[in-house]
């Protein structure tokens, strides 16, 4: 039985066509590798990644925690000699397996978060009382503390559809 | 005469976990001569490790909000915090180089009655303080010069990615080394500084404990320098190295945003400074 891998050449042209231009100019150097952080502890090999890109390996890729490793340094562009973006990339990639359903469960709260309060943490009592004290309102005059602002700012993640993507309200 | 140049943009691990950091930006700014307009309404910039992550037209559009309050104030943006520069820094570049994507944020934006034409700078507090104010006047303000050594810790985001930023060697960086030089502090030389804390990339939220490791790697570096402090110039990396300190045991380098070190430098008060909610308590 072979397990040979079925590309999907589809896949390499879609993250081409959403802004990752220069996926194909990876010459699998492996510089990107030798620069990440990531990779030093663990499996993860950024060259990898990028060449199943290249292939079309959309169900290695989309489904994988391997997609979910970079921390987003730019160490990687910063020293490719090809200018790939890799991080751009990357994060193309990440939106499409958020597109497909693949999010973790911790990242959904981090944009439930954000639809509640237009932030990404939550305040408490004991923060606006150190706020209080310290000269500053207790709430920042942000999206926190403006009902309209809040209003608008979920009206955009409505628009984009953010709000179904996460499964929100 | 104040300078009206600059809108903070707070973001939300500073005014909603570090507000001393908040704080300390307020009060060495007005010290300086200017008058930081504030963002009515601004939101998460958003995140570039999170939600760029999720759905980056989302990110574009939520940014922009952000980018067409500021231009509505008439100013600039003043960030202080990596991830925010990072960012807000991003989006406004392709809204400049994509008029096409600038038309179709646009169309979103007037749902709510805003528009962005694309005026606004983004810049990082470090920069404008090493570029814009510079040595010299920084100087002058300084009344209790510190004597401690300290390991600088730059992030990602505040220089890279450098094609498009282009405010410092990406290799081989010396804007917060030299920062904290001005301030009497020492910045000690130590083993893969400009390593990320670990924290960023949606990396902290999904594995705190892979996070960690970057964390701990960091810090033993840090610890063999001999550094007695930790400054940044991100309220993210300083959660990470703060709060996660307390999940690795034989840890005990305090925190402090480049802010709060000025500020200590300048003489302020020590409650602007926020020091109580720091997890690794900071006696100075």
């Amino acid at each position: 039985m072979s397990n040979a891998k079925i590309p999907d050449p589809a896949f390499a042209q879609s993250i081409i066509d959403a802004g990752g231009k220069t996926l194909d100019l990876c010459y699998q150097c492996g510089t990107c590798t030798g620069s990440c952080p990531s990779g030093r502890t663990t499996a993860f090999r950024t060259r990898q990644l990028i060449r199943k890109a290249q292939l079309g390996l959309k169900d290695d890729i989309l489904p994988s925690d391997e997609l979910w490793m970079c921390t987003t340094c730019y160490s990687c562009v910063e020293r490719c000699p090809r200018d790939v973006d890799i991080v751009d990339i990357i994060i193309l990639m990440r939106n499409m397996a958020v597109q497909k359903g693949y999010m973790a469960e911790d990242h959904k709260k981090v944009g439930a978060s954000l639809l509640k309060t237009g932030h990404t943490v939550p305040s408490s009592d004991k923060m606006k009382a150190l706020r209080t004290s310290m000269g500053l309102p207790a709430d920042p005059p942000t999206t926190i503390s403006d009902a309209k602002a809040m209003a608008d700012f979920h009206k955009i993640m409505e628009k984009t559809g953010f709000v179904k993507l996460i499964g929100g309200q | 005469m104040t300078n009206d140049k600059f809108a903070l943009f707070l973001g939300c691990v500073a005014p909603l976990r570090y507000p001393g950091i908040e704080k300390a930006t307020r009060e060495m700014f007005k010290a300086l001569g200017y008058n930081l307009k504030e963002m009515p309404g601004a939101g998460c910039c958003p995140a570039p490790g999170v939600i760029r992550s999720f759905d980056q037209a989302t990110w574009l559009a939520l940014a922009a909000r952000n980018l067409a309050i500021a231009e509505k104030e008439g100013c600039d943006i003043l960030t202080i915090c990596n991830g925010c520069y990072g960012s807000l820094f991003d989006a406004n570049h392709i809204l400049h180089e994509d008029p096409a994507m600038l038309a179709k944020v646009n169309e979103i934006l007037k749902g709510i009655g805003m528009h962005y034409s694309g005026k606004v700078q983004v810049r990082h507090f470090a920069d404008v303080m090493f570029n814009d104010i510079g040595i010299e006047k920084l100087q002058q303000k300084i009344t209790n010069p510190l004597n401690m050594n300290v390991a600088a810790h730059y992030g990602c985001h505040f220089v890279r990615p450098s094609k498009i930023k282009h405010l410092d060697d990406p290799e081989r960086p010396h804007i917060l080394d030299e920062l904290i030089g001005w301030t009497g502090a020492k910045s000690v030389p130590y083993a893969e500084k400009n390593m990320c804390c670990g924290a960023g990339g949606g990396v902290r939220s999904r594995d705190g404990k892979f996070a960690l490791s970057f964390t701990e790697t960091k810090l033993k570096n840090m610890k063999a320098a001999k550094a007695d402090y930790i400054i940044d110039v991100c309220p993210f990396c300083h959660l990470q190295f703060d709060r996660g300190q307390k999940d690795l045991p034989g840890y005990n380098l305090p925190v402090i945003h480049l802010a709060q070190l000025y500020g200590m430098a300048m003489g302020l008060p020590r409650a602007s400074l926020g020091l109580e909610a720091h997890e690794i308590k900071v006696n100075l």
